[in-house]
C-alpha cells in the first residue's frame, strides 16, 4: 500500500478498517513525516506522540476484538492550537495565553472525530488570536507555505494549511472568521469548510468574534471534509450560536452531481481588485461546470466594512482586559488593531450589525435565483513571506488588510462555503470559494466532488 | 458606490479622541503605539461611514444569530 502518512482519510480508514495496516503504523508513518517535514513548514506547535499512540492502540484493539470501526478509524488529525487539547494551554497563537492552566477537556469537535475513530497528532500553528490573514506568527514563527516556503501559508489557519499541504496529515481543523479558512486553503492548495455560522459547534475553542466565528475541517479530498464533517454535527448547549437542526449527512449524496443545480458567478465587486488569475481560476471552473450566468451581490464592498467594524470591536471587548495589563506581549500589528477596535462607538457597530440583517435579506433574495455562487477566494496567490504591499489592479495595497477582501463579505452572514484549489499552471494554487444558500452545504460539497472527480480540481500534497 | 479606503492613511486627526478614549476606557497607551492606533481607527471611521451613509429602515434590527 502507499505511504500511509501522505494517503486521504477516506483511504487510511477503509485500510484500518480491513486490516490492511495498523492505526499504530499509520500514526507511527505520520509521526515520522512530522519529524521530518514539520522543521521547513513550521505548521506544529505541539506534536503529541504518546497520546497519538495511545488512542492508535485503542483503535487497533477494538478491531482485534471484531468491533465495529469508526468512519474515521486510524485517521491522524491536527487542529489549529485555538481548540483545546487536555493537557494543554490553549495557546491561540498568542504568547499571553501560555500562561492559561492546561484544558481539562479536549475541544467538543476533537472529541467528535475521536468518537468516530480518528486520533489527534498535535496542535497546530495559526496567528495570534486569529487576527490574520498571513499565517505568520510573532511568537511561533511563521508557517511557510509547503509549495514555495519562501511565502505565506496564509492564515489565520496557516498551521493547518501547511500541515494539510505538506502532507503532514490528511485531515485538519481550523476557525474562519473572516477567511480564516479559506484563505489558507487558496494558498497552501487544499480543500476547506466553512459550514453555515451554527453548524458546528465551537465549545472547548478560544473565540475571536463571536458573531462572526466558525469552525470547519481541511483536507486534500472533497470526501475527507464530507467524511469529518458529517462525524462533527450535531447540537451541543455549550455553544450558544450551535443549531438544533438535525445533522445533514453529506456522504450518502456526495456523488449526485450537479445536474439539477443553478450556479452564477458573482460578479462587480468580486470581478475587480485582484490579480487576473483570481477571476481566471473562477473562469476555468465556471466554464467546466457550464455555468454563464453572472449575479451581482448587493452592497458587498458595505457587507465587508461592516464586517471589519464588527470584528474589531468585539474582539476588542474579548480582549480589553488583557490590553490594559499585558499589551507588551502581544504581535504589535495585533495589538494596534485591538486598541483601536475598543474605541470604536457603540452605534456604528450597532449600525453595522442592523446592516447585516438587510445583507442577510438581500442574499436570501439572491438565493432563490441561483443555488451556488462562484468566487474568487482571495486576490492572488500567496505573497512572500513578510511581505507587507502588493499591488492589485495596479494599486499598491497592505497585504494584511487585503487578503481577505473576497472571504469577508460572505462569512458576515454566516454562509456555507467549500474553498477548493485550483492550479492554472506550474505556479502556486489559488483558491475559489462555491458558496450556498445558509444550511445548503450539501450543495457546495456536491459541486466540489463533481469538479474533483472530472479532474478539475485536485490537492495534491507537496514534495517535501 | 463609495469603497472603504484600502491603504492605511496617515494618522493624527484622531490624537485627541484617542488620549480622551484612552483615559474612558481605563486602557493606558505607550505614546508609541498611538500612531499606528490612529491609522487603524482612521480606517474604522471610513468603514462606519460606509456603512452609515446606507438607509436602513427602523425594523432592521440586528440578529447576531440567524436560525433560519
Amino acid at each position: 500500500m502507499s505511504d500511509p502518512s501522505t494517503m486521504h482519510a477516506a483511504d487510511i480508514a477503509a485500510s484500518v478498517r480491513d486490516g490492511a495496516t495498523s492505526a499504530r503504523d499509520v500514526v507511527e508513518a505520520v509521526l515520522a513525516r512530522i519529524a521530518r517535514v514539520d522543521a521547513s513548514v513550521n505548521a506544529f506547535t505541539d506534536v503529541l506522540p504518546e497520546r497519538a499512540l495511545r488512542k492508535a492502540e485503542t483503535v487497533d484493539a477494538a478491531r482485534a476484538r471484531g468491533e465495529a470501526l469508526g468512519p474515521l478509524a486510524g485517521v491522524p488529525f491536527a487542529v489549529k492550537n485555538l481548540i483545546d487539547i487536555e493537557g494543554l494551554p490553549t495557546r491561540a497563537g498568542a504568547k499571553i495565553n501560555r500562561d492559561l492552566p492546561p484544558a481539562t477537556r479536549d475541544g467538543a469537535l476533537v472529541r467528535r472525530l475521536e468518537a468516530a475513530g480518528a486520533i489527534l497528532v498535535g496542535g497546530l500553528n495559526m496567528g495570534e488570536y486569529a487576527y490574520d490573514f498571513t499565517g505568520e506568527n510573532v511568537h511561533d514563527g511563521p508557517t511557510r507555505n509547503p509549495h514555495d516556503l519562501g511565502r505565506m501559508s496564509g492564515g489565520s489557519s496557516g498551521g493547518s494549511g501547511g500541515a494539510i499541504g505538506a502532507g503532514l496529515v490528511p485531515l485538519a481543523l481550523g476557525s474562519d472568521t473572516n477567511g480564516s479558512i479559506r484563505v489558507p486553503s487558496a494558498f497552501c492548495g487544499c480543500f476547506g469548510l466553512k459550514p453555515t455560522y451554527g453548524r458546528l459547534t465551537r465549545a472547548g475553542s478560544f473565540p475571536f468574534v463571536g458573531s462572526l466565528d466558525h469552525l470547519g475541517p481541511m483536507a486534500r479530498s472533497v470526501t475527507d471534509l464530507a467524511l469529518s464533517y458529517d462525524a462533527m454535527q450535531g447540537p451541543d448547549p455549550d455553544d450558544p450560536a450551535a443549531t438544533t437542526r438535525e445533522p445533514d449527512l453529506i456522504i450518502p449524496g456526495i456523488d449526485d452531481g450537479i445536474g439539477d443545480l443553478r450556479i452564477a458567478v458573482a460578479g462587480g465587486y468580486f470581478a475587480r481588485g485582484g490579480d487576473p488569475e483570481a477571476f481566471a481560476a473562477v473562469a476555468a471552473i465556471a466554464s467546466a461546470l457550464g455555468c454563464e450566468q453572472r449575479v451581482e451581490i448587493p452592497q458587498a464592498a458595505r457587507a465587508r466594512a461592516a464586517a471589519y467594524l464588527i470584528t474589531a470591536a468585539e474582539g476588542a471587548a474579548l480582549h480589553l482586559d488583557r490590553l490594559r495589563t499585558r499589551a507588551a506581549d502581544f504581535d504589535p500589528a495585533v495589538r494596534d488593531r485591538l486598541i483601536a477596535g475598543s474605541m470604536i462607538p457603540a452605534p456604528f457597530v450597532e449600525r453595522a450589525q442592523r446592516f447585516r440583517r438587510w445583507y442577510r435579506a438581500a442574499m436570501l433574495d439572491l438565493f432563490r435565483e441561483v443555488d451556488i455562487i462562484l468566487a474568487p477566494s482571495t486576490p492572488c496567490r500567496a505573497p512572500k513571506s513578510g511581505q507587507t504591499t502588493f499591488v492589485l489592479d495596479g494599486v499598491t495595497l497592505p497585504v494584511r488588510a487585503n487578503i481577505g477582501v473576497f472571504t469577508q463579505p460572505i462569512s458576515f452572514i454566516g454562509l456555507p462555503v467549500v474553498a477548493v484549489p485550483m492550479r492554472l499552471d506550474e505556479g502556486l494554487p489559488l483558491g475559489v470559494q462555491i458558496i450556498a444558500a445558509p444550511w445548503r452545504e450539501n450543495l457546495a460539497l456536491r459541486v466540489a466532488r463533481h469538479l474533483e472527480k472530472t479532474g478539475i480540481v485536485s490537492a495534491p500534497h507537496a514534495i517535501l | 458606490m463609495a469603497e472603504m479606503p484600502k491603504t492605511e492613511p496617515a494618522s493624527g486627526g484622531f490624537d485627541t479622541y484617542i488620549d480622551a478614549a484612552s483615559a474612558f476606557l481605563g486602557l493606558p497607551l505607550d505614546p508609541a503605539w498611538v500612531a499606528a492606533v490612529g491609522a487603524n481607527l482612521t480606517v474604522l471611521h471610513a468603514a462606519a461611514g460606509l456603512v452609515a451613509e446606507f438607509p436602513l429602515p427602523d425594523e432592521a434590527e440586528p440578529a447576531p444569530v440567524f436560525t433560519a
